[in-house]
């Protein structure tokens, strides 16, 4: 090989590169490992890591993940892959991906999809300056003051750097209060408005008259939501908002400690010339035979460049076939029941809480799966009580309160002995 | 590959079902959630059975190509082989069923993997400090961006609002300048396809927030001058960015910190073997040196003298959170295996190989293919299509297909008319180049002598070319538009 090139060493392939800064000295990592090695040394990793019982969601949830779901995905005909350029040999990512944009038209009332975001927070981030976009010359995004904290994190740095002015609405008894917003649209000047479907307290939000007073002022509505729950609760379609974002980790995705976790991003038709990412479509080829292609690519990073106003491009694909996966086994009863379940097991623990003596309720509101309580000891005194006895629960908010989540995994033998290690805890 | 035309909903029985869920707790969703706030009708998800979605998504699968099927060599987008080691120690449920928020006490293993992760990383790059919260490489491009406005901000220098951009960039670095509200200036190649840095001089003022350089650049070809280019810019208060999606043929032998570079982003999924998914997750951690490290997104993962691992969640100087946790995880623990697969000896032929084998292709074919630039490239190159014009790089590329391998990528760089930009990576066998050298010969034959073999290509897959103004002038995006 070296010959057909005209060289005489491998060195002599980096002729052109100064030698200043060839690096001579040995690189400071350690000794090459075996796979045997690797195994055993991961092994001692994880030797290092506590498993808990998670009674705690704040974003991140802790469904059940069907055996088919990673078992179909790890298949490396789907994860050896990479974007679907040459649509005739990637049928199978487009035509999963389509299929993943038409649940999540379905989950969230919308009528478009893209392909996927990374993760929630950032598809928020993505929707703020989406709204920029639909509303030209208006200057300002409102963040509900319900958004999750690290949602509302994220959209602040992309605002700070994008140029996006950021106000907030204020909740009232636990929720985005609609006369805050009102005041807040009179300047005139809002580009776009983000409120949770199901806020950081756990409670579902009534989002009467929110959109209208959002279109009225000449703005663009977007809900962050809970994908699971919206088998159940009234979709942001239902509501009348213009874009849904969320994250799809609950549909499927293991904890995995973060990430990888999928956002998903949808909106309303007259909008999707503004919707950033990755997009598949359904088309022909010569011989009529129906088949999938990236489509509308006319609004990407790559044909745009500097007048792009997203620069998403790789995105969390092999997530969006968990999630479709997912989404297919369950179909609408299994999600219902998914639903179910976890707000069943979720209102006897807060029922027992209660009982305690130890909690007094915060919010009267309807909640789901996830709830908060105001204990009468120190929140991370609590918390850390009930990790000695393995439980990841009692998540400390910054308002002095703790909040719980039950999925379907909890039985009610682990939720009877949360309520015991509660009672035990020497607070 | 075999057609196979079903889409899930297709399958789709009303009753059918196919999960298996713990029975009920008393309790039902009509007593906890009021109707006005209920959904109003269900939802049309596909019924069908377990049995069902194996058969569907195996038989998606199979219309599939894959690193795994074969050669794909398409370039700036290093498609290496991704060990099976990697993906095992990355499912275990011991990492897959950790909570993000976990006390740092209980995650003591998987912060461990951060922290020699960031050590690894500073030492294979010369930069001082990571970030591995970006989720994929244009995520650690705005994140990069963002600490390099950041440092600026921080020092009052806030007229800095420009980034320069070389014409052979990425598309993504100007649109991720754009995202992060930096005005572009570009900067021309010259006739060697390297910076003109007499171009770049003029560019140069207060205004200039720094530089974005892929290193080699997008032809395959180093920056030489990048030495002189890194005084100019650093003379005039800007600080260098280094796009690492072309980092593979520097791997074990130039580090960019040592090339003068401030900021880095690394693709988890291109040069240190993880996925591509089908387009991601991948991972896009963010390498700065030590004076902007203060400037890095939190959280970040520490260590005590103690041993003891722990997060430091924000600072004042942070230039923010960019993503919902600490990144991809899993991708961070499959790169991981890597490295250590790799160790300090195996990490000096990486990068080399990957180089042998682009020069190896490139002499091979210049005879057929127009070369451009003659000299000795990185791990990719570009040709300007056929010599004998006999047929577009679209038709080559599709009828790449037909000989089961996945095209390279092309008409990108935007350098060029007819662009064919290919990236063998080291994980290829001579025997597996020479079968592509010997295909894309016999392609060129083709061209000359019956070029509408090409032009109908590709015969042998599962659809034909697509229509793609059909698909974009009457959008079909999900089923219930059909």
């Amino acid at each position: 090989m070296l010959d057909k090139i005209g060289v005489s060493s491998l060195d002599d392939l980096y002729g052109d590169v100064p030698s200043d800064f060839i690096y001579k000295k040995e690189y400071d990592l350690p000794e090459a490992m075996t796979e045997q090695q690797v195994r055993e040394h991961f092994s001692s990793l994880e030797a290092k890591n506590q498993r808990l019982k998670i009674f705690a969601g704040a974003g991140a949830y802790d469904h059940y993940t069907p055996a088919v779901v990673p078992y179909l995905a790890s298949r490396s005909e789907f994860s050896t892959a990479y974007t679907p350029y040459q649509a005739e040999i990637s049928q199978g990512t487009l035509r999963y991906i389509f299929e993943y944009q038409s649940m999540i038209c379905e989950l969230t009332g919308m009528e478009v999809s893209n392909a996927s975001m990374y993760d929630g927070p950032t598809a928020a981030a993505e929707a703020a300056m989406m709204a920029m976009v639909c509303t030209k010359r208006k200057t300002r995004v409102l963040l509900s003051d319900t958004l999750l904290p690290h949602v509302a994190e994220v959209i602040r740095t992309y605002a700070l750097y994008h140029g996006i002015e950021l106000g907030a609405i204020a909740s009232e008894g636990g929720q985005t209060s609609l006369e805050a917003l009102e005041k807040e649209l009179q300047s005139g000047d809002v580009a776009g408005v983000i409120v949770p479907d199901i806020n950081k307290y756990g409670i579902i939000e009534d989002h009467t008259g929110l959109t209208e007073a959002v279109h009225k002022a000449g703005g663009v509505a977007v809900a962050y939501c809970d994908p699971s729950a919206l088998a159940v609760i009234k979709t942001p379609g239902e509501w009348g908002f213009d874009i849904a974002v969320g994250d799809g980790q609950p549909l499927g995705l293991p904890l995995n400690f973060g990430g990888p976790y999928v956002g998903f991003m949808a909106c309303r038709k007259e909008h999707v010339r503004k919707l950033p990412g990755r997009i598949v479509g359904q088309t022909t080829d010569a011989d009529g035979k129906r088949c999938f292609v990236l489509t509308l690519q006319a609004r990407e990073q790559h044909i745009r460049r500097e007048k792009a106003t997203s620069n998403i491009c790789s995105n969390q694909s092999l997530m969006a076939l968990y999630v479709t996966i997912y989404l297919s086994l369950m179909g609408p009863e299994g999600l219902r029941r998914v639903n179910e379940i976890s707000a069943a097991g979720a209102h006897i623990l807060h029922d027992k809480l209660l009982e305690t003596g130890l909690f007094t309720e915060v919010f009267d509101k309807p909640f789901l799966k996830e709830f908060v309580l105001k204990p009468s000891c120190p929140p991370e005194k609590l918390h850390k009580a009930l990790l000695e006895k393995g439980f990841f629960g009692a998540l400390p908010d910054d308002e002095g309160y703790v909040s719980f989540c039950v999925t379907e995994k909890r039985s009610a033998e682990e939720i009877d002995n949360l309520v015991k290690a509660v009672k035990e805890a020497e607070l | 590959m075999k057609y196979y035309d079903k889409l899930i909903f297709e399958l789709s029985k009303e009753g059918r079902c196919g999960f298996s869920l713990p029975s009920a707790h008393e309790g039902k969703l009509k007593d906890i959630l009021p109707e006005s706030l209920s959904r109003g009708s269900q939802s049309r998800l596909p019924q069908v059975s377990e049995v069902d979605v194996v058969r569907h998504y195996t038989n998606l699968s199979q219309m599939n190509f894959g690193v795994d099927t074969g050669f794909y060599p398409l370039g700036s987008c290093t498609m290496k082989y991704n060990p099976k080691i990697n993906e095992e120690v990355a499912s275990s449920p011991a990492f897959s069923s950790m909570h993000p928020l976990q006390d740092e006490e209980t995650a003591q293993g998987a912060l461990e993997v951060y922290w020699e992760m960031e050590k690894a990383l500073s030492a294979i790059t010369g930069l001082d400090a990571f970030t591995f919260n970006p989720c994929a490489g244009a995520h650690g491009e705005l994140t990069g961006l963002m600490v390099m406005r950041r440092y600026h901000m921080l020092r009052g220098d806030l007229k800095r609002t420009k980034v320069i951009v070389p014409d052979s960039a990425h598309g993504t670095n100007p649109a991720s300048a754009a995202v992060c509200g930096l005005d572009v200036v570009v900067v021309k190649s010259n006739a060697d396809g390297l910076v003109d840095v007499n171009d770049l001089r003029p560019l140069l003022s207060d205004e200039i927030a720094g530089i974005m350089m892929t290193n080699p650049n997008t032809l395959g070809l180093f920056e030489k001058e990048i030495g002189e280019i890194a005084t100019l810019v650093h003379e005039c208060g800007g600080l260098l960015y280094y796009d690492g999606a072309n980092m593979n043929p520097l791997l074990g032998v130039v580090r960019p910190g040592d090339m003068g570079f401030d900021i880095m982003h690394l693709n988890l999924h291109k040069t240190f073997s993880t996925p591509h998914g089908g387009g991601g997750p991948g991972s896009g951690p963010v390498g700065v040196a030590a004076r902007l490290e203060k400037c890095l997104p939190g959280p970040r993962v520490r260590k005590s003298d103690d041993g003891v691992f722990h997060i430091e969640r924000n600072w004042d100087e942070s230039a923010g959170k960019v993503s919902g946790f600490m990144g991809n995880f899993s991708i961070i623990l499959r790169a991981y295996a890597y490295i250590l697969s790799l160790g300090k000896e195996n990490i000096l032929k990486a990068g080399k190989f990957a180089t042998l084998s682009a020069n190896y292709i490139k002499e091979s074919l210049k005879d057929c293919y127009k070369l451009p630039i003659p000299s000795i490239c990185k791990h990719e190159f570009v040709f300007d299509g056929l010599i004998n014009e006999g047929a577009t790089t679209l038709d080559v590329a599709k009828r790449l297909l037909d000989y089961g391998f996945h095209a390279p990528t092309i008409y990108f760089p935007l350098l060029f008319h007819q662009t064919i930009m290919i990236e063998p990576t080291e994980t290829e066998s001579k025997e597996t180049i020479d079968a592509f050298i010997e295909v894309m010969r016999k392609i060129a034959s083709e061209a000359a002598e019956d070029p509408q073999i090409l032009k109908g290509a590709p015969h042998n897959t599962p659809v034909g070319r697509p229509d793609e103004t059909q698909a974009a002038r009457h959008p079909v995006l999900k089923y219930w538009d059909c």
